[in-house]
């Protein structure tokens, strides 16, 4: 093995191994009929693929062995993501998992770690992560929020699968810092109400908070959750490369099966060089992602302008998969029998939740800024 | 997945860093100094005879050839760290070591090993290549200059064209048909030449850069030996193949977004500087998320290759990527200085950097595979849709209209 490890900037085996079975496992559970069934019942999730997903353990992946998880890697985790993407799949692992337990497991003290990540990991307990408040933005820089002698007041919204979550992190202002508290959502100074989403297939919610009871996470400051929402970007990142490499594979089978003039569809150019462009477009953000991933644990001060270049990249092919694949498709793409638009609008929801790409250009350009200053 | 250097990758890093901090400053080209072409031929011929001397010529050729017999990492490690000082490198040096010895090595007879490995090595033979033609550019296989066997000899006729510094070149490497009986891809075979036979003459192309490093190169009634050839008579395109491939594996200049960004942050407006537009910021932050992309994507098509798989067209994603991306960077850096970067003053060497490579972009997206090629190459190989109709297909050459 130890010649074959000289360069080596590929999935290991046992991580090409977990993206085999989470992939196997969501064919099984979540084919587009189903998700089809989930819209027309207007489901909040998929409650039978969560279960099944929670008994191969996937909740648990990067939460500590100490806290009831497997103390994987953010790679291992994108790996996943990037499966719950390229299915479409209709569960609140990034709510709870990629964002409220990173941010327990982050910000918390011993005892929350302790009393809460174990729920998590198992999947039992789902929490959400509250942070949007409408059009203030995703990541409020005040938050109209306010934590004081053990409360919670003011609005958050749009908050994903808060309907099915019994915990939510909600980012809020603490002594005019920005900070992190745990609420209970089920009591009476929270009262949940459903929004209507754009992505069928994704639940929120409006949280009006009134004096609700709730604790610190004693670490939440800026920059640690600065560092959750980079964390969060790579996953989204995943998610997003998952979900446009579906996009290019199935504007290829339909071309591929469809004669037009008296040649297949996918024989044209206009149809070659449209496929063409969006698989660099999504081989280039996965690379990115995998890089991020890796910065994560390994290179945390390279993380910020990482998760950020993940992030734009992975959105751009994102936009270009989902938007092109419905094209070429033509009319039958319009169709809800056709599973075009589960993407189409999947992409909108993965744009705007953590905040839009101007956002992100300038977190990254400060980052570049940053070590360039840095340098000089 | 590690990003980081191993321990023996480490190790080489270093001793590459003390070789090149004893030797490299004394090669290295000042900065603002300009060089004439004959100059730059020198000092590049100078600078790879040091490599050679050090160790350092040729790094994954295998040792049997007189190289390194290292491994691709070390390559890169090298290149990374040779990047740092300014050097003179061309393509008088690039094309023998990356075209000319890897066909020699794959299809080259042992008399042509020892006639060319080594001298190349030293940097004492320089290369251009004589493949595209006025009709034949990425359409390659349509060449038309004809070689006609005269006993042990062969008589050569025709024009090649964009043949890079060849008027400063010691030898080429050529591709001309000999069989123009059989279909285009058939009837090829692959030549070395010497570029001071008679019957060659080269004229520089005035290109729209202003500078004339491409040239036409006519061959009339050139004889040159058999021995000159290299694989098979009619295995010419196989050779071809050998040579483009080593063409696309690396690509680009790290931190050119940077620099563009930097720019923009020199740029006052009203408000603050050109980087606090947020359209401004969108445009270079996208293009610099999409160059670190690159070098991600990069080092993934190296461990494949370390691992002896071919990553086949999805290195064409490699050039493709660049010279876009160049060519709409370079044109919003000239857009954030507006007026300045309509007319300056000729010290203006960063202003003056953004014209050439907006102007060399356009060059970039055509040579070495058209994107227009390399798009068709990913989507048939890569995605498997289907080849183009081709009139040309099995139809003898002559018989082509």
């Amino acid at each position: 093995m130890k010649g074959e490890d000289r360069v080596n900037f590929d999935l290991s085996e046992e991580q090409k191994l977990l993206a085999e079975q989470a992939r196997g496992l969501l064919a099984a559970h979540a084919p587009y009929d189903r998700l089809r069934e989930l819209v027309d019942s207007g489901a909040e999730w998929d409650e039978a693929l969560w279960k099944a997903l929670c008994d191969m353990g996937l909740p648990g992946a990067r939460i500590p062995e100490a806290y009831g998880g497997f103390g994987l890697t953010d790679l291992d985790l994108g790996v996943i993501s990037e499966e719950l993407g390229r299915a479409n799949a209709s569960v609140p692992f990034f709510s709870s998992i990629v964002c409220a337990a990173d941010a327990i497991a982050a910000a918390g003290s011993e005892a929350q770690k302790l009393n809460w990540l174990p729920g998590l990991a198992s999947g039992e307990v789902v929490a959400a992560f509250a942070s949007a408040e409408g059009k203030a933005g995703w990541l409020p820089q005040k938050p109209g929020v306010i934590f004081r002698n053990g409360r919670l007041t003011g609005a958050k919204l749009p908050v994903a699968d808060a309907g099915l979550a019994s915990l939510a992190v909600v980012q809020c202002r603490a002594e005019d810092n920005e900070a992190l508290a745990l609420v209970h959502l089920d009591q009476p100074g929270v009262v949940r109400t459903r929004l209507k989403s754009f992505d069928h297939l994704r639940a929120h919610y409006r949280i009006d908070l009134n004096e609700a009871t709730a604790e610190l996470l004693p670490a939440g400051g800026a920059s640690v959750i600065s560092a959750v929402m980079d964390r969060a970007a790579v996953q989204a990142a995943f998610e997003a490369v998952g979900a446009a490499e579906a996009c290019v594979m199935m504007g290829r089978d339909y071309t591929m099966g469809r004669q037009m003039f008296g040649r297949p569809l996918a024989s044209y150019q206009a149809i070659k060089h449209k496929l063409a462009d969006i698989l660099m477009a999504t081989e280039l953000a996965r690379s990115s992602a995998y890089f991020a991933a890796w910065a994560a644990n390994e290179a945390p001060d390279q993380l910020p302008v990482a998760a950020a270049s993940a992030r734009l990249t992975s959105l751009d092919a994102l936009a270009a998969a989902a938007r092109e694949n419905l094209q070429v498709h033509g009319g039958i793409g319009y169709t809800f029998e056709a599973n075009c638009h589960f993407y189409y609008r999947r992409e909108r929801t993965l744009a705007l939740t953590l905040g839009p790409k101007d956002y992100w250009a300038a977190r990254l350009v400060g980052g570049v800024r940053a070590q360039a200053n840095k340098a000089a | 997945m590690d990003f980081n250097d191993t321990p023996e990758e480490a190790a080489f890093r270093a001793q590459v860093r003390a070789w090149l901090q004893k030797t490299a400053p004394a090669h290295a080209i000042a900065p603002g100094q300009s060089l004439s072409d004959a100059e730059q031929v020198s000092r590049g011929k100078a600078w790879q005879r040091a490599k050679y001397d050090g160790g350092y010529a040729g790094i994954t050729l295998p040792k049997s050839l007189g190289g390194r017999g290292g491994t691709i990492i070390e390559a890169v490690v090298f290149d990374e760290e040779e990047s740092r000082y300014n050097l003179p490198k061309g393509p008088y040096i690039g094309i023998g070591l990356g075209m000319a010895l890897p066909v020699m090595g794959k299809h080259g007879t042992e008399a042509q090993v020892s006639q060319f490995v080594d001298r190349t090595l030293k940097g004492e033979l320089t290369w251009c290549q004589l493949f595209s033609e006025p009709s034949a550019g990425s359409d390659l296989a349509a060449v038309r200059t004809r070689a006609v066997a005269d006993g042990d000899h062969w008589i050569i006729n025709g024009q090649k064209v964009w043949s890079s510094w060849a008027h400063h070149s010691d030898w080429g490497i050529l591709v001309v048909r000999t069989d123009p009986g059989v279909a285009k891809h058939k009837g090829l075979t692959f030549f070395v030449i010497d570029m001071k036979t008679p019957g060659i003459e080269v004229r520089p192309i005035r290109q729209i850069s202003g500078a004339s490093d491409f040239n036409e190169t006519f061959l009339t009634d050139v004889r040159i030996p058999d021995s000159w050839r290299v694989g098979a008579v009619g295995d010419g395109w196989a050779c071809c193949m050998t040579v483009l491939m080593g063409e696309r594996l690396s690509q680009g200049e790290e931190g050119k977004i940077a620099s563009l960004m930097a720019y923009a942050a020199e740029t006052p407006t009203a408000s603050g500087t050109a980087l606090d537009e947020s359209a401004t910021r969108l445009s270079l932050a996208t293009a610099y998320a999409e160059e670190q992309a690159q070098n991600y994507l990069q080092a993934r098509l190296r461990t494949m290759v370390s691992r002896g798989e071919n990553p086949g067209a999805l290195a064409a994603m490699m050039k493709l990527s660049y010279a876009s991306r160049l060519q709409k960077s370079s044109a919003i850096a000239m857009e954030i200085r507006g007026a300045g970067a309509l007319a300056t003053e000729t010290s203006d060497a960063q202003t003056i950097e953004l014209w050439d490579d907006y102007i060399w972009s356009s060059a970039l997206r055509i040579a070495g595979g058209a994107d227009e090629v390399l798009r068709n190459q990913i989507a048939e190989r890569v995605l498997g849709m289907p080849g183009e109709m081709r009139a040309d297909k099995g139809v003898p050459f002559n018989e082509l209209k």
